[in-house]
């Protein structure tokens, strides 16, 4: 199983995510942006941080770089994407989600231990969950309030496209509550928060438990692994 | 080019060359506009044989202004690597004088680390100052071949509640928020200290750790003649022009003209991109050696480069990739553009080198190269503007003994000691809600409160090798993912021990970064520091740094660390009045597995909590004498370092044995503090006493709970290793006293109670910490 994770100049996680794919059981393999090659991967990861430095738009560059061409081709054929962060504000601006992401509501970046709730566990990153199950992983960004327009926000929850919920507090003024979405066909989800840095007993979230405990992250990239299996 | 451009760029005044400048000795020269003094200039003449050319000029004058050449301290710096024994260097791949020190941590990793000052930027322009400050931190590292993994903040504002306070502090931390978490390097701890000391020179200094192997080092050298100079990066533009030479060599008056224009403005993503093409670079093997670009900008990188390595250096300006085409020669010499760097590369990888610059999207252009001549010589438009001996401009500045004098006012200031300031016994009804409410006056007072606001703008998750962050005792980040092994790092400076006694404040700064290292089960193995005091033209601050350096440098060897580098910063003063003398001091620790790591606080309920040390009446210079009696003066604590090397072998010895849950050093606002911090710290209760402590050591309630007495830690231990514990201190002999247990609860509620003086639920501990940074800068974001 191969799951690549693409780098754009300005990515911060690219490894992190790479870590992720393979504590989950997974080869990780490097992609680079300027590239028109996936080379035989079988799930995508847009990672998070600030490709060409959020510049325009976050994420508004990257989605026209020469690899979002074999993206694209690759999601419409169903392949497993995930985009964390700055790659979820990748997959909006490439119009593989949904909607727009715009400054937190409160100007600042902001960093936790955030809480969320899993609303869609039919889709290839979240299959391992349960419906309305309640996880924690961090949240870290400048850029992370979701919006859309009414009728897109009407089409979004009628459809369930709404993958995770934020719980507790809202972190960022996101429309709905909303920290990640899917497509119809569940095969790519996006969200703000960062799974991949929950997926490390000691280097995760804090839980009730101990101190970054917190393995949540890890069941979106096992998910991944059965989706592609039962494909 | 077009042809607008290319007529804008013709100088309008004829070029002085070297030609010209030894044609016409008489012509004068604004040398003290740019900084130099008359005999400075006088000397720079008498080392060319003529005078300098205006190019000439500019160089000498940003390399010998005190930022960049160390003039009023190299004297004393060099206690630094004089007082080391073979036992403190043996870990030392590379000490001072380089761009930062490396340390040899094992298992083939190397580490180096390094704390620098941007404190005037910052106060001009506090968002760009300190995002700047960050990036030029970072940069140094890269530059000795290493990969930046963290980096940490050591700010001081003026007092919370003026109104200018809120201006530098949003700035300032939304600056190193963006450039830093843009980056991708985890911020893992740092300081926020509030006094109106720093109100018109608050003080942003920035540390970064890098990680490298051993055979990845790389040097500043320029070595090897015909190996080309490639300058790379962003391009020059007119940003912090003087900048080094006139901010750093000249202290604010509100009267004068706006300096605006000098402070640098910064790209976090071209350093981004830069980074990952400096580490791409460095593992194809295609540089001879490396250098930043910060302070004097071209001028600083070409007279290092050449000076550092075996011969000369001959580049031509007209090379030079420029933002703004009507730079003059000068102009680009001292820029201050960020996010460059130069190169040393063999000719025969150039073309392997531009394939990396090109793959990353980084421009790069050859200036020229290493020549055997031992001589710097720059062109321009096809004349000579520079022909000097790179030494003379990078190393042989000027030297000054500058006059030292005990402070006039020191003597009545240590004679005014807190010991006479009303303390309460907890004896009576009264007493006892007095104590309270001077606990709780000092968890809400700014330099004691809940840090969130500051740190919840930063990531220390990027990397995925954050082991611990704020608010434990000091960060620590995982160097090799198969072992474990990994690196701790704690700041620490406390100017008001440093008023009081500049010697022994900057011993207690290193004896509690010291101690924070050690709490978390590492073992302290390096030191890089950042002087910041006031103008050293001043006698007074002059003799102030004088007795830091000592401090510091004797009992780093005492402690058996040594410094393997850092900064000075002088010149921190607004109007006459100098800051606190404020020597941060950062401590890098060695841990075999973060798995084995300490926090700060205990999770767990029923556990038993000791204190290691003993408690004196120690109150002078404290947080408790400061903020509920606005009273500085007397003596700091005294600092016992054979009894901080015994405490932090203890600490390392139970963490290696995995028989303390938590620990926690004793402090700004002594045991309170601390037992207020381990409750905060995952929001379980604690049931204390203090008896053990009034009785053995011979003190009231007061001293029990404020004072800041050294060589002290609280440590929680989980039952089933109490009898493991009080062997290991018992064979140390080190005191320990059980004081308490974890996990007092009051109804629903965790509390503190400190028992027959007083209980606080966690609910009134949390509100009081964390008001008092949004009270006075806006609402936390996350909470």
């Amino acid at each position: 199983m191969r799951i690549g994770v693409i780098t754009f100049p300005g990515s911060l996680d690219d490894r992190d995510a790479q870590r992720a794919v393979r504590r989950a059981g997974a080869e990780a393999v490097a992609l680079w942006h300027a590239d028109h090659d996936l080379r035989g991967v079988d799930a995508l990861v847009l990672p998070g941080g600030f490709s060409y430095g959020d510049y325009l738009r976050a994420g508004a560059i990257a989605a026209m770089a020469p690899i979002m061409t074999e993206v694209v081709q690759a999601a419409d054929s169903g392949m497993p994407v995930l985009g964390i962060c700055n790659g979820f504000q990748v997959l909006v601006e490439a119009h593989l989600l949904p909607g727009g992401l715009i400054r937190n509501d409160h100007g600042s970046f902001i960093r936790r231990d955030q809480h969320i709730v899993v609303e869609n566990v039919d889709t290839a990153w979240t299959n391992g969950f349960v419906t309305g199950q309640e996880i924690v992983i961090p949240i870290k960004n400048a850029d992370g309030g979701f919006i859309a327009d009414e009728e897109t926000l009407k089409r979004i929850e009628g459809e369930g496209l709404v993958a995770f919920r934020y719980a507790g507090l809202n972190p960022n003024g996101s429309f709905h509550d909303i920290a990640g979405l899917t497509n119809e066909r569940g095969n790519i989800v996006g969200l703000m928060p960062h799974p991949e840095h929950a997926t490390e007993p000691g280097f995760g979230p804090d839980t009730d438990e101990r101190m970054r405990s917190g393995v949540d992250g890890l069941v979106f990239f096992e998910s991944a692994l059965r989706a592609v299996l039962a494909a | 080019m077009t042809a607008d451009a290319a007529a804008i760029a013709v100088p309008t005044v004829p070029l002085d060359t070297v030609a010209s400048a030894a044609a016409t000795p008489e012509r004068e020269q604004p040398y003290e506009a740019l900084g130099l003094k008359g005999d400075e200039y006088a000397q720079i003449r008498e080392i060319l044989g003529r005078r300098p050319t205006s190019a000439e000029l500019a160089m000498y004058s940003v390399m010998w202004s005190e930022h960049c050449s160390y003039k009023s301290s190299k004297n004393y710096l060099r206690q630094f690597g004089q007082k080391v024994t073979p036992e403190m260097t043996k870990h030392l791949m590379v000490g001072m004088g380089q761009n930062a020190g490396v340390v040899d941590i094992g298992e083939g990793w190397a580490v180096t680390f390094k704390v620098e000052s941007h404190n005037h930027p910052s106060f001009i322009e506090p968002f760009q100052g300190a995002a700047t400050g960050v990036g030029g931190i970072v940069r140094d590292i890269i530059s000795m071949g290493a990969r930046p993994v963290a980096v940490m903040d050591q700010l001081r504002f003026g007092r919370v509640d003026d109104p200018d306070t809120a201006r530098v502090v949003h700035g300032v931390v939304g600056g190193i928020s963006f450039y830093g978490n843009c980056l991708g390097l985890p911020n893992i701890g740092g300081e926020t200290v509030f006094d109106a000391v720093y109100q018109g020179n608050p003080l942003v200094n920035a540390l970064a750790v890098g990680v490298l192997r051993h055979d990845d080092l790389h040097l500043a050298n320029a070595t090897g003649v015909g190996n080309l100079v490639v300058l790379f990066g962003a391009r020059t533009g007119g940003d912090g022009i003087g900048g080094a030479s006139i901010l750093a060599s000249d202290s604010f008056s509100s009267g004068g003209p706006t300096k605006r224009p000098a402070v640098q403005v910064g790209d976090p993503f071209a350093e981004k991109v830069l980074i990952e093409c400096c580490l791409e670079l460095f593992q194809d093997h295609l540089v001879e050696g490396i250098q930043d670009l910060g302070a004097a900008g071209i001028s600083c990188a070409t007279s290092e480069l050449a000076s550092n390595g075996d011969g000369g250096m001959a580049i031509s300006l007209d090379n030079v990739l420029l933002r703004d085409p009507t730079l003059t020669a000068e102009e680009i010499l001292m820029s201050e553009s960020q996010e460059r760097m130069m190169a040393v590369v063999h000719p025969d990888r150039l073309d392997g080198f531009l394939a990396v610059t090109a793959k990353w999207d980084v421009e790069a252009s050859v200036l020229g190269e290493v020549t055997g001549d031992s001589r710097l010589v720059i062109d321009w438009h096809g004349e000579r503007i520079v022909d000097v001996d790179p030494r003379t401009v990078a190393v042989d500045s000027p030297v000054y003994d500058r006059p030292v004098a005990y402070p006039v006012w020191l003597d009545a200031l240590r004679a005014d000691s807190a010991a006479s300031l009303p303390r309460s016994d907890a004896s009576t009804e009264a007493d006892r809600s007095e104590l309270r409410e001077q606990f709780l006056a000092l968890l809400g007072s700014p330099n004691l409160a809940d840090k969130s606001w500051v740190t919840n703008q930063y990531d220390y998750y990027v990397g995925g090798n954050t082991a611990l962050s704020f608010p434990d005792d000091a960060g620590m980040i995982r160097v090799d993912e198969g072992s474990g092994l990994g690196v701790a790092v704690a700041t620490d400076a406390n100017g008001r021990f440093c008023l009081l006694d500049p010697a022994q404040g900057a011993k207690l700064a290193l004896a509690e970064a010291y101690r924070n290292v050690a709490a978390t089960g590492a073992v302290p193995m390096a030191v890089t520091d950042c002087l910041n005091f006031g103008s050293p033209e001043n006698p007074e601050v002059m003799w102030q740094f004088s007795q830091a350096v000592e401090g510091l440098s004797d009992a780093c060897l005492e402690l058996g660390i040594p410094v393997t580098g850092g900064n000075v910063s002088f010149y921190n003063q607004t109007g006459s009045t100098p800051i606190f003398p404020t020597p941060v001091v950062g401590v890098l620790g060695v841990i075999d597995d973060v798995a084995r790591r300490v926090p700060s606080g205990w999770q767990d309920a029923g556990e038993n909590l000791y204190l290691l040390g003993t408690t004196a009446l120690e109150l002078d210079g404290s947080a408790w004498a400061g903020t509920i009696h606005g009273h500085l003066g007397g003596l700091p604590p005294r600092v016992d370092l054979g009894r901080e090397k015994a405490l932090a072998d203890l600490l390392h010895n139970a963490a290696v044995e995995g028989i303390i849950t938590s620990a926690h050093d004793l402090s700004d606002g002594g045991l309170a503090q601390t037992l207020a911090e381990g409750v905060l710290r995952f929001g379980v209760g604690a049931r204390v006493w203090l008896d053990g402590i009034v009785e053995r050591d011979e003190v009231d309630a007061t001293t029990a709970l404020f004072s800041e007495s050294t060589g002290r830690a609280l440590v929680s231990v989980a039952r089933e290793d109490d009898v493991k514990f009080r062997g290991l201190c018992d064979g140390r002999n080190y005191p320990v006293l059980r004081i308490g247990v974890t996990d007092a609860v009051v109804g629903e509620q965790p509390v503190l109670e400190v028992q027959d003086v007083f209980t606080v639920g966690l609910e009134e501990l949390r509100a009081t910490s964390r008001a008092t940074l949004a009270e006075h800068f806006g609402a936390v974001v996350g909470q």
